[in-house]
């Protein structure tokens, strides 16, 4: 017999120990779905979550691919954790990369050690002020956030579809929908020859630090934490809430932008209709798969990072469509979801307790 | 183009068509969260059942079977949200994101085969007065079944709502599940049936995407119209009929910057494709404004997690 009982406090290791369920449960239900597609599942799991990292270009591709999911989850986390659902990251990016790229075109054809830092520090406003929007709107109107930052996604995309196709495109590009090549100087240095990580995995990695800094030794990430647990506390306790509401938004804002931001000096070099397949979206998955903590937002980036450079490679070798990525993310996501159920509720089986007694 | 009384007539009933996927979102949206429950991956079951209605007519080659596959597929995928929100007391935005995320994929997924296959005319009914009568012909009269039923939904969700007795026990569901579950109401199994229902008015939604309005198969074809019926629902303060004329208007507003588009208007296309977004925007701020208002239609416990002790 299976008894069910509410647990009175969640033990700890269990709750950084069900994201690993979540990604076991995944690649079975990935294995299922490949063998309904007619498919030998154990070689399509291995193009998908091995081949893609077996060699020191499919790593270099992974931490590529990781660096941008692991920036915004950082930044959502701020948001998540003080309940406030910012889902249009994505928006943020794309608004970021608008601003980021603009100035990187205002100097394309100048070099100089200032450029980057401009281009960088253009993307992160750029993201921030564009969050701003549904946070000043949920603050002072009282409007759903979730519906208005998504809403704000489209909208920043089709700005970037204007700009690319219209006024910022590229005189001298027989109308492709793109703008110029930025500068050198706008680019990210490589890290290594011959691969494309580049230097904004350290801005993802000094974003980790500081968020684990502000969210665990200061006053700030002591009210955004008291916030999310009980906003009756929070009010009691005196916190401005609308103030903390702006910042969270500021922050995850500037998060994406960076993210944007890094895509475009990064791999990309410039502004075209396709700077982010979802990121925005996806990094939402990633704070969760971390439990919204900075190091376990590092580990989940990695793991989502995968899905995406498994679907590539899967798409090139198995000729299986690339949104598989998407339906695995989505998985991890449910997954993850239902095994929180074992952080609430303790599932005894009561027969085998009998005997373990007696014994 | 000259705006005449019978070209009006003709553009009334494109804003029709054009809010059919919408009022069908958000009618089936409206009685979930009447019950307590927020489902965000409308978007999700939408493009779910846009991709299934479309496949079962290529492969069966019968419209009935597609449309009532496409709802049936909305059911289903709206059960994995159910099970989990309810059974498993999951917290409902992160699920719905996931449903919406797994759902683009999955269709995008489903559908590979079926791009670029050309879609199949759907029957209009009454073709014959469209044409003879002047103005109120093409408003009435030529369109899909799918069309009038979506005209009559919210009439009839309002009238279950406030005029029968399991529309009573949905909203005592949705206001206040502790007392409603005093009261010997499984709450649980009402949210169910509920999650169920706009399941499958959001497949029905995706299906006439895909099959009557603009009869193909395309990825990522709902382009936002899933989250456009979310806000409907906010903005008609959880009432089916100010559902029906939101819908409406953002009906209007589509069609509206489709001829300013095609009368070449010295606006650029893409913003003229982000009034539709926009618009929800101003619109949820002018509503949302009056906290008070809102609070007093809201359902009180949506989106909140029911457990009965057992």
């Amino acid at each position: 017999m299976i008894k069910i009982e509410k647990r009175n406090d969640v033990p700890m290791a269990l709750y950084f120990f069900t994201p690993f369920i979540a990604i076991i449960l995944t690649i079975l239900g990935g294995g299922i779905i490949f063998y309904i597609l007619g498919f030998n599942p154990i070689e399509a799991l291995k193009f998908y979550f091995i081949t893609p990292i077996s060699n020191l270009y499919g790593f270099s591709e992974l931490l590529l691919k990781a660096t941008p999911l692991c920036l915004i989850a950082i930044g959502l986390s701020f948001c998540f954790k003080s309940n406030n659902w910012n889902i249009g990251a994505e928006g943020q990016l794309t608004f970021g990369a608008i601003v980021g790229g603009g100035v990187a075109l205002l100097f394309y054809n100048q070099e100089g050690f200032y450029i980057l830092p401009l281009v960088i520090l253009a993307g992160a406003i750029g993201g921030m002020i564009f969050a701003l929007i549904p946070a000043i709107l949920k603050t002072y109107f009282n409007t759903n956030e979730i519906l208005v930052s998504l809403m704000l996604v489209y909208v920043s995309k089709l700005l970037l579809d204007y700009l690319v196709v219209g006024p910022w495109s590229n005189p001298e590009g027989f109308n492709f929908p793109e703008t110029r090549q930025f500068s050198d100087s706008s680019r990210m240095p490589l890290l290594f020859e011959g691969l494309r990580i580049h230097a904004g995995i350290f801005l993802a990695l000094a974003a980790v630090m500081l968020s684990w800094f502000i969210l665990y030794k200061t006053y700030l990430g002591f009210q955004i934490k008291v916030s999310g647990l009980s906003l009756k506390t929070a009010k009691y306790a005196g916190f401005k809430g609308k103030t903390m509401i702006l910042v969270v938004f500021m922050i995850s804002g500037a998060c994406a932008g960076l993210a944007g931001v890094g895509e475009i000096t990064g791999p990309i070099g410039q502004l075209h209709r396709m700077i982010s397949p979802d990121y925005g979206f996806t990094a939402i998955i990633v704070a969760f798969l971390g439990r919204l903590n900075p190091f376990g937002i590092i580990f989940a980036s990695l793991v989502v990072a995968l899905t995406y450079l498994g679907a590539e490679t899967a798409q090139i070798f198995l000729q299986i469509p690339k949104y598989t990525g998407q339906v695995f993310q989505g998985m991890i996501l449910f997954f993850l979801l239902a095994s929180d159920y074992l952080l609430f509720f303790k599932v005894k089986i009561l027969n085998l307790k009998k005997n373990e007694l007696r014994h | 183009m000259s705006l005449d009384i019978s070209f009006i007539g003709i553009l009334i009933g494109s804003i029709m068509a054009s809010s059919v996927p919408l009022i069908l979102a958000a009618s089936g949206e409206l009685i979930t969260e009447r019950s307590g429950v927020l489902n965000l991956g409308v978007e999700g079951m939408m493009i779910i059942g846009a991709i299934s209605g479309f496949a079962l007519m290529v492969i069966t080659d019968n419209l009935f079977i597609a449309i009532i596959g496409s709802m049936l597929s909305g059911v289903i995928i709206s059960l994995i949200f159910g099970f989990l929100t309810q059974s498993l007391l999951t917290n409902h935005v992160a699920t719905g994101l996931a449903l919406t995320i797994f759902g683009i994929g999955l269709s995008a997924m489903l559908g590979k085969n079926f791009v670029g296959i050309p879609g199949k005319d759907f029957p209009i009914l009454f073709s014959s007065l469209r044409e003879s009568i002047p103005f109120f012909g093409p408003i009435l009269f030529g369109h899909s079944i799918v069309l009038y039923f979506a005209f009559a939904l919210p009439f009839l969700t309002n009238y279950f709502l406030k005029k029968t007795k399991l529309g009573l026990v949905v909203r005592a569901v949705g206001d206040s599940p502790v007392s409603a579950s005093n009261q010997g109401i499984n709450v649980i199994l009402v949210r169910y049936c509920c999650i169920l229902y706009g399941g499958a008015m959001c497949g029905l939604a995706g299906a006439y995407l895909s099959l009557i309005y603009t009869p193909q198969w395309i990825e990522n074809m709902t382009a936002g119209r899933g989250w456009i019926a979310l806000a409907l629902v906010v903005f008609a303060t959880w009432s089916p009929i100010k559902v029906l004329i939101g819908a409406l208007i953002f009906g209007g507003i589509t069609i509206l910057q489709l001829h300013m588009q095609a009368i070449g208007f010295r606006i650029p296309v893409q913003f003229l494709s982000a009034l539709p977004y926009l618009m929800t925007i101003i619109v949820l701020v002018v509503i949302s404004r009056d906290s008070r208002k809102i609070k007093l239609n809201t359902p009180t416990s949506l989106g909140r997690i029911f457990y009965k002790e057992k």
